[in-house]
């Protein structure tokens, strides 16, 4: 296989809110395990998934680990595509501001594009 | 095609394990290769060697063991996830081997298809 080949494009798309289960943070993990790859990554928040990137999250309280900051070190992986659902902002409330990282700003219609143009896309 | 197969759920809890396991059939069935069967989240619980459900149901993580002897699938346990629900060597059923996230990315780039099972 040459090495052009072996380059593919994986998109993660998180859904679901940051605490309460793993799924974000397990996610985060196999972002950077496939950055680590050297594959084309990028990043989707849609549904409750974007609160994974909601500015001042305190998590003494429920006891868990406060992990959102290791979104702010994504770029240090190379990892600079994250895409956020304009519906989603909308509907909880949120705009780009709210966020702790620059992120670029999708409607629907234009994320399924995107989407399309995967080759790899796994839903956390 | 060659296909990859991704489990996030527990076994019994979820749908995720005994759709991907009937798709993992169809697949092979249908003279298709399976490149592997990699499990995260919950999904490691899939792999429990102490599993015991009762005699009239199915038995999920016995029916993974035989798929890998039958066919030699290659079943691929997250260590991190692995370790954080208590599933070590010691308690790993036969068929499965512990490895890390490395081998998910690898199916991706490897597979013509990456099907994923669960929420």
């Amino acid at each position: 296989m040459s090495e052009e080949s072996s380059i593919k494009k994986f998109m993660f798309v998180n859904r679901k809110p940051p605490h309460g289960t793993i799924y974000a943070l397990e996610s985060l993990e196999v972002v950077l395990i496939t950055a680590a790859f050297d594959q084309d990554v990028s990043l989707v928040f849609l549904d409750d998934g974007v609160f994974q990137l909601r500015k001042g999250q305190q998590t003494k309280g429920i006891e868990t680990k406060n992990f959102s900051p290791t979104y702010r070190a994504l770029d240090g992986y190379d990892i600079e595509k994250l895409y956020v659902e304009k519906e989603s902002l909308d509907a909880r409330g949120l705009t780009e501001d709210d966020l702790l990282v620059d992120v670029m700003v999708l409607d629907r219609k234009a994320l399924g594009a995107l989407m399309d143009e995967q080759d790899v896309v796994l839903s956390f | 095609m060659k296909f990859g197969i991704v489990v996030n759920e527990g076994p019994y809890q979820h749908q995720a394990s005994d759709s991907a396991y009937l798709f993992c059939k169809a697949v092979l069935e249908k003279g298709h290769e399976i490149f592997r069967v990699f499990f995260y989240h919950d999904g490691v619980n899939n792999a429990s060697r102490l599993t015991e459900p009762p005699q009239d149901d199915r038995n999920i993580v016995a029916r993974w063991s035989k798929l890998a002897e039958d066919h030699g699938v290659d079943l691929v346990v997250c260590v991190a996830a692995a370790l954080r629900r208590g599933i070590k060597e010691e308690n790993l059923a036969p068929g499965f081997r512990i490895s890390g996230l490395g081998q998910l990315v690898e199916a991706g780039i490897q597979a013509d298809r990456l099907v994923t099972f669960g929420d």
